[in-house]
């Protein structure tokens, strides 16, 4: 039988806001999205609350001043850093896991002969004393199961201290504990699902998990009745251990505030091809199209324009120097003056490996420079820093990016973000 | 250019031909003569992160602001290496999070009571109380700074 773990980390953003600050202590602390427009995150205090994620900020200032809340804008480099710590420790607790979003992991745990229930507290401990983060761990045979586990851990409905554990309840526990929980918060299944099931009269987990597969199937999908078999503890979902390489490669942002002139976007736009091709090399792609689009705020009353455009490039490529050349070409086709632009994206797609053009690779010494030139790129902005070296269409001052005035410090990514420790003590208070 | 064979196009020419793809040359080093003397004696280059650092993915740097551990030879300016892994035991340098505070202070824990205690004659000792929050947050291992 397989075994997967699921380990969630709890209120990741909020809690990683509050590791380094001391000041955050007890309080409540929401995480802001692009812009500081929406709630994306909440520390339990904003849930007990009863704040609703998603919330736009400028809608809580009541509450916020009530109780004090306090924001911040997302600190992806800080998340971004502490994710990966994670990942890294969960490593030490299986030689297979598939990371599945910034604080979620699946663990292979097929064959442990642990306690498992002992073993997922191992876990829970480790990540906690090592970085400060809490975590929930669901184990069961599925994945689907897993993740259900995962959330009667985290909301105390069965397992002890963050750890539920489905292999060892008795079907009977396995049941009654199912017919307590609504079949919404299975893995995959949505609102509108839902909604549809209802009609057929399933609206908890038990009833989905005796429902006849076959009808499942003929009335929603294969895929719904994939996850009726998962909650009959039959797994058919299998670990993915490397997430498969994009098919395609955005970066599109709306602006902290409008651009106007032309040249405004080509700087835009040149950092977001330079940041998509970056990531392209990351999966040893070249790119055989490009797609710019531009847009006014659809909400603004100004008057509205949007256009996009897609071209093939003559040459796969993943230089960010023609990139950027062929990018901002098509922004002279598609941008008009006169309107007030909030958003702009890069698309990169018709992606296809670097080894399949090898061979002609090494014939063209251009090509063989271009593309040393761009690893070296790479490796300078990875050593100082996401755009220490770029190309001059990006310029230099960016007053579009991105507003994030909330911004807590790169704590364990940037040496001016470092958290210091003072040497105050009780004379001085 | 040299010619090379690869597996690479196998199926349009006969098994017993070496299929071709071109490679620069020099594309391989090829030594002549005698080797390097020294190349039985090549290692790594020591590296400052391995000197410092037994656990990486459980070390924090926090940068230091103040002279209440100068008897420790941590000076103001000085960036601790801070490992989360080790549990902090009596006597030992640790950062601790007292009432929304950070500090580096020497843990003293015996007899059931918890102090935070400066290595300069000129701070008092933090003698940690009931109600007061203090979270011990992890235990130093070293330090390092720039200079110049």
């Amino acid at each position: 039988m397989p075994i997967f773990a699921l380990v969630d980390c709890n209120n990741f953003y909020a809690s990683c806001e509050k590791l380094f600050d001391p000041k955050l202590a007890g309080k409540p602390v929401v995480v802001l999205s692009n812009n500081d427009g929406c709630v994306v995150a909440r520390s339990a205090e904003v849930k007990a609350l009863g704040i609703p994620m998603g919330v736009p900020w400028f809608k809580i200032q009541k509450e916020a001043r009530q109780y004090g809340i306090v924001a911040f804008s997302s600190n992806y480099a800080l998340y971004a850093d502490m994710s990966n710590r994670v990942v890294e420790v969960l490593g030490q607790f299986s030689p297979s896991l598939e990371v599945y979003s910034i604080d979620e992991s699946f663990l292979d745990l097929t064959g442990f002969l642990q306690n498992l229930a002992e073993y997922g507290q191992a876990i829970r401990q480790r990540i906690q004393q090592w970085l400060g983060l809490a975590v929930c761990v669901g184990i069961a045979p599925t994945k689907t199961l897993a993740k259900l586990a995962n959330h009667c851990a985290k909301k105390g409905l069965a397992g002890q201290q963050g750890v539920c554990d489905f292999i060892t309840m008795t079907e009977a526990d396995l049941s009654r504990l199912f017919a307590r929980i609504e079949v919404g918060e299975v893995w995959g299944v949505g609102r509108r699902l839902q909604a549809r099931q209802a009609q057929l009269g399933i609206s908890t987990v038990q009833q989905l998990r005796e429902a006849d597969p076959d009808l499942i199937r003929a009335r929603f999908s294969v895929v719904l009745e994939r996850t009726v078999r998962e909650l009959r503890g039959v797994s058919c979902l299998e670990l993915e251990e490397v997430a498969p390489d994009k098919q395609q490669i955005m970066c599109s942002r709306s602006f902290g505030q409008y651009v106007y002139e032309r040249e405004g976007l080509e700087e835009v736009i040149a950092t977001y091809v330079s940041r998509a091709a970056e990531k392209l090399r990351q999966q040893s792609s070249l790119a055989g199209a490009l797609t710019l689009f531009i847009r006014t705020n659809p909400f603004s009353q100004e008057p509205h324009y949007q256009r996009s455009l897609t071209i093939p490039l003559p040459e796969a490529t993943e230089d960010t120097r023609v990139l950027v050349t062929w990018a901002v070409k098509v922004l002279r086709r598609i941008y008009r003056r006169g309107f007030a632009y909030q958003k702009a994206g890069v698309m990169l797609s018709e992606l296809r490996p670097q080894k399949m053009a090898q061979a002609s690779l090494f014939a063209d010494p251009d090509i063989e420079r271009s593309h040393r030139l761009m690893a070296t790129l790479d490796i300078i902005n990875q050593r100082w820093g996401r755009g220490a070296l770029r190309t001059a269409a990006e310029g230099l001052e960016k007053p579009w990016q991105m507003k994030r005035l909330r911004l807590s410090p790169g704590y364990t990514t940037d040496w001016e973000g470092m958290p210091v420790v003072g040497c105050r003590s009780e004379g001085e208070r | 250019m040299l010619e090379v064979a690869s597996p690479g196009s196998l199926d349009c020419l006969p098994a017993i031909d070496p299929p071709r793809v071109l490679l620069p040359l020099g594309a391989a080093k090829v030594s002549a003569g005698f080797p390097s003397p020294a190349a039985d004696y090549e290692d790594k280059r020591l590296d400052i992160n391995e000197y410092l650092i037994r656990n990486p993915v459980s070390t924090f740097f926090f940068p230091v602001q103040g002279e209440s551990m100068q008897g420790a030879e941590i000076f103001d300016g000085d960036i601790l290496v801070v490992d989360r892994s080790i549990t902090a035991i009596h006597g030992q340098i640790v950062i601790a999070f007292v009432d929304g505070e950070r500090l580096v202070k020497r843990l003293y824990h015996r007899n059931g009571r918890i102090a935070l205690v400066a290595e300069n004659p000129a701070y008092p000792t933090l003698h940690i109380r009931e109600g007061m929050e203090l979270v011990i947050w992890g235990v130093v291992i070293g330090k390092f700074k720039r200079i110049g």
